[in-house]
Parts: C-alpha cells; structure tokens; sequence
C-alpha cells in the first residue's frame, strides 16, 4: 500500500519536474537576453537536481544523494562564473 | 581556545557536515573533529576575523521569523502567478541600512533573497543603502520597514 | 544503503507523498512564472519558490522515506537544502547586479540610474 502512494507521488513529482525542465529550456532559448538565459540554466540545474532526488526516492538508494549534491555544486559554480562573465566580458581577472 | 580554534562555529559546521556525509562511528567522529580544525586553520591564513556573536538567544528568533516568511511569502508569490491573486507593478526599493558590520549584511542579502517576493540587487557602501526588487510593490515604505525593523535590527542584536 | 518502498510505514508514505507534491508542485510553479513574467526583474523571483519550498519538500520527502524505510535517522539530505538556500541567493544576486549593470550602461528605462538610486516603479507590462 505504502509502495504504490510513494511510487505514484514520485511519478506525478518527476513529471512535474520534467515539465519545470522544458520550461525553463524554452526559457533558455527563447532568452530574450544573456541573463534571462543564464538565470533559465539555474533554474534547469535545480530542478535536474531535484529530478535526481525523485530517482532516489524510487530507487530506495543512497547512490542519487550524491550525484544531486554534484549537480549541485556545478550549477552554483557555472551559474556565478556566467554572471561574472556577464558583468565583466571576462571570467579571470 | 581562540589559537586552538580560529573559526568555533566554522569547524563546528564541517565536523557535522563530515558526519552527516560520512556516518557516524567513532573512527568517523575523530577524522571529522581533525578536518575541522585543519579547515579552519587554513581558512584562517586569510585573515578574516571571526565575528563575534553578542546575543546567540537572537538566532532561534530570527530563524523562526525567517522560516515564516518565507512560507507565507511563497504562498503569496505562488498566488500571483497562479492568477488568484492580482499582480500590482513590480519595482525598486532603496532601503537605507544602519548596520555596517559585513557578517550582518551577509545574512541579511541572504535572507532577503531567498524569500520570495525580495531580490538583493544592488549595495551601494559609500551610502549604506541597499537597492531591492519587489515583486508585489504596494507599498514602499512596508518594504523599508520590514527590511529594516524585521530583519537588521534583529542582525544587530546579534553582532554588535 | 537501499530500502524497500515496502517497509515504509503507511503514514510515512502519505507525509511523504505530500512532501513530494508540495516540492515538485512549487518547483514546476516557479518555472510557470520564469516562461510568463514579462520582464527580468520580475523573473528573477521565480526561481525562488523552486529553491525555497520547492527543494525542501523534495528533501523532505527523501529523508522521511529513507528514515522510516532504514529504521534509522538519515539525514544527509540535509546537506542538499541547505547548500541550495546558501548558494542561490549568491547566484541571484550576482546575476541581479550584473543584469543592472548591463541595463545602467545601456541606459535603459525602467532601471534606476547610476548614483541616486532612486525607487521607481517599473511598467508591468514591458519587456
């Protein structure tokens, strides 16, 4: 009983979640300019993140905990490098 | 204890974070406890002083406040763009602070960001002013006070 | 570490279930308003909901499963939501500075000028 409510949030969750992925890509194309791509691309990064979590949570392992932290960490580097990028026109000062 | 430990609440947070990454077992607790005090000696070559916490009472109060207005403001900005709430014009708010220690203006650019509805944009340090982006702007002068009343004073009551 | 869905205790399930919604539901919501808010100031709150309540519903729901699948306290999960509340603000406000940094140069309207920084309220409708 317990199995089937779990396993149908984490369905309509990683449906949710792949809708919030396609948004935020037709945000990232659409732009209409470098911060509002930059910002989708965030948002793109969380919410794979969370996607990872969901997997998890089917799975019943431990192994998506740490590629979701991973992902994590990327999305916050790239996102800050992009908007130093943006401010300056250069990454390394 | 301040040459033993140059950051207390630093290691603090990396012994637990080790842990919490690693499992709890005594061999674990005693590596933790060894990469804290590394970490935060090597932090420490930067030179950054420590700040010191005056009221630590104050950080429950403040957390708690912080908790709920974040759910009620995402309840709000999760109104707005369900359309049951009418959208008012979005728009900029200066807010004039007091507080110029950096730990307090760290924290609060955190907590005003991460709360829906509030963006830090801009610091400007030669007049201690702050520039905001308010999505639901009804009133400017709400957003002044509760920047300032709500959150710095209680920043202040900490740090100072 | 696995668990098995099944040993899940039935009100851990529910709670779960309901984390898991609540998550998902405020994530997909924030990403609504980042396609449909007209300008970008206005989108830069969006993903806010996502990171807020949206991935601490997430974490939620990861950690009561596996806490009451394991028959022990697992917590690590802790760790993802409070990297994301910490790192999403320092993101925002970057790209917020840079983006009125971008629009001062160019002397855009709706941004409030270099120097005195002045409240003015932003057209809602103007991309």
């Amino acid at each position: 009983m317990s199995e089937t409510i779990i396993l149908a949030a984490v369905w309509f969750a990683q449906i949710a979640l792949a809708l919030a992925m396609c948004l935020c890509a037709w945000r990232m194309i659409a732009g209409p300019r470098a911060q509002d791509r930059i910002l989708a691309l965030d948002a793109l990064y969380l919410c794979a993140m969370l996607q990872l979590l969901a997997f998890g949570i089917r799975t019943g392992s431990t192994v998506y905990f740490e590629a979701a932290l991973i992902i994590g960490m990327l999305g916050f580097v790239a996102t800050v490098s992009l908007a130093k990028f943006l401010m300056r026109g250069e990454v390394i000062e | 204890m301040r040459a033993l430990l140059p950051y207390p609440l630093l290691a603090l947070m990396l012994a637990i974070m080790w842990l919490l990454l690693a499992g709890v077992s005594p061999g674990q607790v005693v590596i933790a406890a060894g990469v804290a005090t590394g970490a935060s000696h090597a932090l420490s070559a930067l030179g950054e002083a420590s700040p010191a916490i005056r009221r630590w009472l104050a950080i429950p109060e403040l957390a708690g406040v912080v908790f709920y207005d974040i759910v009620v403001s995402n309840l709000e900005v999760a109104g707005i763009l369900l359309g049951v709430r009418r959208m008012r014009s979005a728009g900029f708010v200066t807010v004039p602070l007091t507080t110029r220690s950096p730990s307090a203006l760290a924290i609060l650019s955190i907590i005003v960001t991460s709360t829906p509805g509030t963006a830090w944009i801009d610091y400007d340090a030669a007049r201690n002013e702050v520039l905001v982006h308010v999505f639901d702007l009804d009133d400017e002068a709400h957003w002044r006070h509760l920047i300032t009343e709500r959150y710095e004073r209680r920043l202040m009551e900490i740090f100072q | 570490m696995s668990v098995h869905l099944a040993d899940v205790p039935l009100w851990a399930a529910i709670l779960a279930a309901f984390f898991l919604a609540l998550g998902a539901g405020l994530t997909l919501l924030g990403t609504i308003g980042l396609v449909r808010l007209p300008t970008f100031y206005q989108r830069i709150h969006a993903p806010t909901l996502g990171t807020s309540w949206g991935a601490g519903g997430m974490v939620m729901a990861s950690m009561i499963v596996f806490t009451a699948g394991s028959g022990r306290l697992v917590l690590h999960e802790v760790l993802i939501g409070l990297f994301v509340t910490v790192t999403t603000p320092v993101t925002l406000m970057m790209l917020g500075r840079s983006a009125l940094y971008r629009d001062r140069s160019e002397s855009n309207p709706h941004v409030p000028p270099f120097g005195r920084a002045d409240a003015t309220a932003e057209a809602p409708d103007g991309e």
